[in-house]
């Protein structure tokens, strides 16, 4: 009789007790994206973002509380693979997200994938995990690489350019995005140059293009290298003479520091802050009110990747053990994208809608993106076929 | 005419090199102080300029308010670390001025965010002019090969022909004597400092309208400069001058003509990315061969 007595009141503190701590123990999601060097202004956006959606939800998402962790890995793939080490190990992150360069990414996500943690990636789409070394715990809420140069190469072709002068930095992202604009352009190339890394003066580039004399210019020149180049471009008096277009070459930040030489720049994109539906207008107001400057499409991604997370976690109840059913369930995207219409291919790349933007200077005498048109419905990335898990 | 045009870029580039290898050059040859922190300098100067020139709208102004900020910044960077390095290892210079580097990076981050700076060409110096048939040179870069040429001419003129200059020159040689005769040599060192950050925020602020005004920009002109310095003879405002439109020229026409090059007998890709690899190394070749006919630079001092 004392027995059950005992177990009784043992079973009365014990049961509620544990519901509540399952209650109270948050899910914990490790960020590691670059906040410092020259390039620190991406991860802001890309942080603010996905704070943002954990904000107006109150400290939660999908109704699961949650604890954001954040490390800054200096575009340093060493850096970012110690972070990880230490979110996994000592943390017990379940969810890892934030890389912003595909050099880091490619030293830290195949590790973490395999240890059967999730990582979703809100920038970094490098072609190798979006083919031969994709993963099921690996997601992609932004774009493959190439994509966005490939949207540039299929512009021109539209725009019927019979000669473009191509320039890129000597390095891997840089032959990518040139590989992807030529994938869809049809035309002759009037040249190609590969810059040092960061170069910063093109004046003798600039030269020889406009001896050249191409239709267009594709550049993809990322940062500081692009402020540079738009700015000569301008003083060089080519403004306008030969239209300038790059991948995603001019966000909010960087038409900033540009000002009016980026004028005419056209520049593609999956996502605009002109996007007229319910979750985009949601979105960029409240991120107007809290930053007070306009959300670029990094912050855009993570945004949607906080979102994208958040559906998911409401589906297995913020229970992570139940890994299948949260691999299925962040499968299914049933979340309201920024972007309107979002879905991911067989890859875990996103099957999506990619458009072009031009910079107008508005009445005000501010410089801004205004959205020219669709080039891809649905459009999925060329290296999906290679991905065989 | 493309080398024509290409010519006066090297020229232009070549310029902005010298305005800050004089300075550094200078420091190094004079108080014998390695100072990596030099480009740190470049991008008060930018900075101090573009914060100025947006809130009155003028150039002069920013030019006005960035020269003396960058003169302040090195005599009090002199006046608070480099004192006490003189007499350490060059080593020791290299690890505390390298540590400048981070912290003037960050500084500027914590007061003016990581948003790179706007800065605009003024409206007078705005649009190009054709200089040859067919030849469109922007105003504003022929206004920076001005601008370089009026420091040189003023640099010759304060060493040849001033009193300071001589003291200057004396110091270098034989610091104690110097200093027994009663010129004050340690005040006299603060303000070679000065000046020759004062040079390398001038050089920031022409930067300013052609170059993305951020943290971290004294980094990539910093290497350049160093290999003038090498080239010129470290020490010698003339092996400078000399050796940053060398260096300028070699590094414009590498990159603009090398691909067409190999373009005789490669296919044109290959070309591209064999002329891009080459052009990067051009500056770096040259020092060499310089450096095996003349060791010691072109325009050694202590000869």
């Amino acid at each position: 009789m004392r027995k059950t007595f005992v177990l009784v009141i043992w079973a009365l503190f014990l049961v509620p007790w544990s519901a509540l701590a399952r209650d109270m123990k948050p899910v914990k999601i490790g960020m590691i994206t670059t906040l410092s060097t020259k390039a620190g202004y991406l991860g802001e956006e890309i942080r603010d973002g996905f704070q943002l959606a954990i904000d107006m939800e109150g400290g939660r998402l999908g109704g699961i509380p949650l604890e954001l962790l954040i490390g800054d890995d200096g575009r340093s793939p060493e850096k970012g693979r110690q972070i990880a080490q230490r979110f996994i190990k000592r943390d017990r992150a379940q969810i890892l997200t934030g890389i912003v360069f595909s050099n880091v990414a490619m030293a830290v996500v195949p590790g973490v994938v395999r240890r059967g943690i999730f990582y979703l990636s809100p920038n970094a789409g490098p072609s190798r995990l979006a083919g031969r070394d994709c993963h099921e715990n690996f997601f992609n809420v932004s774009w493959q690489n190439d994509s966005l140069s490939e949207v540039i190469g299929q512009y021109a072709t539209n725009q019927g350019y019979k000669k473009v002068y191509l320039i890129a930095p000597n390095y891997l992202a840089g032959k990518d995005n040139i590989a992807g604009f030529k994938r869809y352009y049809r035309g002759q190339i009037a040249g190609e140059v590969y810059t040092t890394l960061g170069q910063a003066d093109y004046a003798a580039e600039i030269a020889a293009l406009r001896a050249a004399r191409p239709d267009a210019v594709y550049f993809f020149l990322p940062g500081g290298m692009g402020i540079n180049f738009l700015k000569q471009y301008a003083q060089a008096g080519l403004q306008g003479v030969i239209p300038l277009l790059g991948p995603a070459a001019t966000d909010e930040r960087l038409l900033q520091a540009v000002g009016p030489a980026a004028v005419g720049v056209i520049n593609s994109s999956q996502w605009s802050a002109e996007f007229d539906n319910p979750a985009n207008r949601a979105f960029v107001a409240a991120f107007e009110k809290k930053y007070g400057r306009t959300p670029t499409l990094f912050a855009s991604q993570g945004y949607d990747t906080a979102r994208l997370i958040g559906s998911a976690l409401a589906a297995v109840h913020g229970d992570l053990s139940d890994r299948d059913g949260f691999r299925a369930a962040l499968e299914k995207a049933d979340f309201a994208s920024v972007r309107g219409s979002f879905r991911f291919g067989p890859n875990h790349f996103p099957i999506q809608d990619f458009y072009v933007r031009k910079v107008v200077a508005t009445e005000d005498g501010a410089v801004r993106n205004r959205l020219l048109g669709k080039v891809f419905s649905g459009h999925q990335d060329a290296y999906a076929a290679e991905c065989r898990r | 005419m493309l080398f024509f045009e290409q010519l006066l870029n090297g020229l232009q580039l070549g310029v902005m090199l010298f305005l800050m290898s004089a300075g550094l050059t200078l420091v190094f040859g004079i108080m014998q102080v390695v100072n990596l922190a030099h480009g740190s300098f470049y991008m008060i100067g930018a900075y101090v300029a573009a914060t100025v020139t947006m809130h009155s709208g003028s150039f002069m102004l920013g030019l006005l308010a960035a020269l003396p900020a960058a003169a302040l910044a090195g005599m009090v960077v002199e006046l608070l670390i480099l004192r006490r390095l003189y007499h350490r290892d060059h080593l020791d210079q290299v690890l505390a001025t390298f540590g400048l580097i981070f912290f003037f990076n960050e500084l500027t981050r914590i007061i003016w965010g990581r948003q790179p700076l706007f800065m605009d060409v003024p409206p007078w110096l705005a649009g190009s002019v054709e200089l040859l048939p067919g030849v469109n040179y922007p105003v504003y870069r022929l206004a920076i090969i001005a601008v370089g040429i009026l420091v040189a001419l003023f640099l010759y003129l304060l060493f040849a022909r001033t009193r300071l200059g001589m003291q200057i020159r004396a110091g270098a040689t034989n610091r104690e004597m110097v200093a027994a005769l009663g010129v004050n040599i340690r005040l006299l060192y603060t303000l070679i400092f000065g000046l020759g950050t004062l040079l390398a925020g001038l050089a920031g602020v022409m930067a300013g309208p052609i170059l993305a005004v951020e943290a971290g920009m004294g980094e990539s002109i910093l290497i350049l400069t160093f290999v003038v310095i090498v080239i010129g003879g470290i020490g010698s405002v003339r092996g400078a001058l000399v050796g940053a439109v060398l260096v300028g020229v070699v590094d414009t026409l590498a990159r603009s003509f090398l691909p067409d090059l190999f373009r005789l007998f490669l296919d044109s890709s290959a070309a591209d990315r064999m002329g891009a690899a080459l052009a990067s190394m051009s500056v770096y070749i040259f020092m060499a061969l310089i450096l095996t006919c003349k060791p010691a630079g072109l325009f050694p001092v202590n000869d």
